[in-house]
């Protein structure tokens, strides 16, 4: 892969096969997962003749959709009040439909302008902030999994059971990097 | 600017605390990149780069900060956009 490079309206790089397979595969992982949670959604009648949709009132248990899909106020306090607790419950009830469907919106943007066997992509601004969200929330998906800390090493021991997928994430990282630079560099 | 006129008013403990504007506080965590950061500030709030990275850097520095403010509503509009943009954020009322 190279550094993105932007030209005017237009973001540009290219991957290969291998790159292109792996960020694909991540991506639709953490897309089929956003869905599963959607599917969890309560359904009742009142939002099927009103088209209001109404999501889960409490957080996903799995640490990654929980990340994806944080709460409204910090709720890990032990003095959380019982009124921040159910104002949290109540907001995420009404906003976590249209997050998920920000989040599958973007990683759909990534996956259809992403050549599966590799090659030039070609982004408008609008496709390149999505592919920044959809980057950015397949590292919070990877960097859950490996309990990324603030002062992670390039490399890990190679008994580490991390190690390998250490070397994604910090490419990762550097994708994403590289097109904030050339997005915020063109202004 | 003019200057308010004091009036005496009776005001409950509790009606205040309901007037007091909410804050956007975005917390620090060890995947979000410092750029994207600063990025996602400009974008969102209009911030210039010189406030948009202040902000980030007291995010990184104080492991929180206070990135807008106002209304419920506006706030909670600010929270969801931040989530949408995979920042840790949540809501609080001023104290």
């Amino acid at each position: 892969m190279i550094p993105w490079e932007r030209a005017g309206e237009t973001v540009m790089t290219k991957v290969d096969r291998q790159e292109s397979a792996v960020l694909r595969g991540l991506v639709q992982q953490m897309d089929e997962m956003l869905r599963s949670r959607i599917d969890e959604a309560p359904q009742d009648e009142l939002a099927t003749l009103t088209g209001m949709r109404t999501g889960p009132s409490t957080a996903p248990e799995d640490p990654i959709l929980s990340r994806l899909l944080p709460d409204f106020h910090r709720l890990d306090d032990e003095d959380t009040s019982k009124q921040d607790r159910d104002s949290a419950a109540a907001l995420r009830s009404l906003h976590e439909p249209e997050l998920l469907d920000l989040k599958t919106g973007v990683a759909g943007v990534l996956l259809d302008t992403c050549p599966p066997g590799g090659g030039l992509v070609k982004l408008s601004l609008e496709q390149a902030d999505a592919w920044l969200s959809a980057l950015n929330d397949v590292r919070l998906a990877l960097g859950t999994t490996l309990s990324v800390a603030e002062d992670m090493p390039d490399e890990l021991p190679d008994d580490d059971p991390r190690a390998p997928h250490l070397g994604v994430y910090h490419w990762l990282t550097w994708m994403q990097e590289s097109l904030v630079t050339a997005l915020a560099g063109g202004e | 600017m003019s200057t308010p006129v004091e009036r005496v008013e009776p005001v409950t403990a509790e009606f205040t605390a309901e007037d007091k504007p909410w804050q956007t506080i975005v917390w620090n965590d060890p995947v979000n990149l410092m750029s994207y950061v600063t990025y996602v500030f400009q974008k969102l709030f209009g911030y210039s780069r010189e406030q948009a990275t202040k902000l980030m850097l007291d995010v990184h520095h104080k492991g929180r900060a206070i990135v807008s403010s106002g209304s419920k509503e506006k706030v909670e509009g600010d929270v969801a956009k931040l989530h949408a943009a995979g920042l840790w954020a949540t809501m609080q009322h001023e104290s």
